[in-house]
């Protein structure tokens, strides 16, 4: 039974991939996207993977589906440009041959995985104890690969960076991203009443969850996030500038606390990133918490784009 | 196993799209569904023990988490590129604008 659904499923998610790539218009195209991304969500619950489903799910097909219906109302035509583009009947064929190679190479090294399969798995949950946590994709996270965490955590404030980068001089400083009209009637704005009190509820409890249960600061930062940008779009919350110092603070709070607690470990503890275990827990549940806020706010200007209204005087 | 050849023909399919697709936001779909089956094949790795390996589930949530990042810059990039030129591929053999 189990073995059928598989079956249906990863025929779905190579189905809707293949829609996503041939269909013509841009919007049917970020649909099929959306939805590959939450089959592909299920397909990692099947794997056991509860931490990645809600990734998944929530970054991989809302925010990512999100952020590519903004790009798609506002790229308009070029259809004459992309199909001059478009490559010819045998270069596509070659490409496609190419690709296949890719495909049936990756699959037969699949299939010929040895036997039996290496498993960090005893390795980390062994010392999971001493870190106070009981998730084990947690204490990887947060301890074992901490350093790859951190790194993440400054990836994010630099994506902002470059984004905001991307605005004309005269912007710089200025809202984020378009400025939606109030909405007072309609399902858009009860929605944007309604929801954000139980998802912001939600999204700290699934953070801090994070440490026994599937849950994190990614997942919940991402539905806090979520919440945000849905007050924004129904125009009942104002963006603050990008040059707030409150704003700028939310971004950096995270990594800073994360590099803080990494130095911290040279003193405490026996170098950079190292929890003295009596302390493990409150100090992996102190970058948590300000992982979960930096990340909220990250998500939110990364949606957002980069700045279209205000900003500094023209010199 | 199943969702291991799927994630192989994901990569081969989103791998076909980014070379043959040659509108900017039509590469950056092909790429996300690519990186969707690398992931993919990642988890299926680390389903193959006894136990669950909760080490590729950590590094494919880090994974998508900078996935996001990249598209998210990648789509403004490309936006710039429309608003100063009005182009929506990187074609060469295009006229200046």
């Amino acid at each position: 039974m189990s073995l059928v659904l598989d079956l249906c499923l990863a025929l779905a998610v190579i189905g809707v991939a293949v829609w996503t790539l041939a269909v013509r218009g841009n919007f049917p195209a970020v649909i099929g996207f959306v939805a590959y991304g939450l089959l592909l969500a299920l397909v990692w619950v099947r794997l056991g993977a509860v931490d990645v489903a809600l990734t998944e799910a929530a970054l991989g097909a809302g925010a990512t589906g999100v952020i590519l219906l903004f790009a798609v109302v506002r790229l308009r035509g070029g259809k004459a440009e992309i199909d001059a583009a478009t490559p010819s009947g045998p270069q596509r064929i070659a490409a496609g041959l190419l690709c296949a190679v890719v495909g049936i190479g990756l699959a037969a090294a699949v299939v010929t995985l040895p036997e039996p399969a290496p498993s960090l798995a005893a390795e980390a949950a062994r010392h999971l104890p001493a870190l106070g946590v009981a998730n084990p994709i947690t204490g990887v996270l947060m301890a074992y690969r901490g350093l790859d965490t951190l790194l993440e955590a400054v990836v994010l404030v630099f994506a902002v960076l470059a984004i905001w980068t991307m605005a004309p001089d005269r912007r710089w400083g200025g809202v984020p991203g378009p400025v939606f009209p109030v909405q007072s009637s309609g399902p858009l704005s009860l929605l944007a009443r309604v929801l954000p009190p139980i998802g912001i509820v939600v999204g700290i409890y699934v953070a801090w969850v994070g440490a026994d249960a599937p849950g994190g600061k990614f997942q919940g930062g991402t539905i806090l996030a979520a919440m945000g940008i849905l007050a924004w779009v129904a125009g009942l919350w104002r963006l603050p500038p990008t040059s707030a110092r409150g704003l700028r603070w939310a971004v950096v709070a995270g990594p800073l606390a994360f590099i803080g607690v990494g130095l911290l470990g040279f003193v405490i503890a026996d170098g950079f990133l190292a929890y003295p275990p009596s302390l493990a827990k409150p100090l992996i549940l102190l970058i948590e918490g300000a992982m979960t806020l930096s990340v909220a706010a990250a998500l939110i200007l990364m949606v957002a784009g980069p700045p279209e209204g205000g900003g500094r005087r023209a010199p | 196993m199943i969702f291991g050849l799927t994630g192989s023909a994901l990569v081969a399919l989103g791998l076909y799209g980014l070379v043959t697709q040659p509108a900017l936001l039509r590469k950056i779909l092909a790429f996300n569904l690519l990186g969707g089956g690398v992931f993919l094949l990642f988890g299926v790795m680390a389903r193959r023990g006894a136990v669950v390996d909760p080490v590729p589930q950590a590094l494919v949530i880090t994974g998508l988490v900078v996935a996001f990042a990249a598209t998210a810059l990648a789509l403004v990039l490309v936006l710039r590129l429309f608003q100063i030129t009005g182009a929506a591929t990187i074609a060469e053999d295009e006229a200046p604008p």
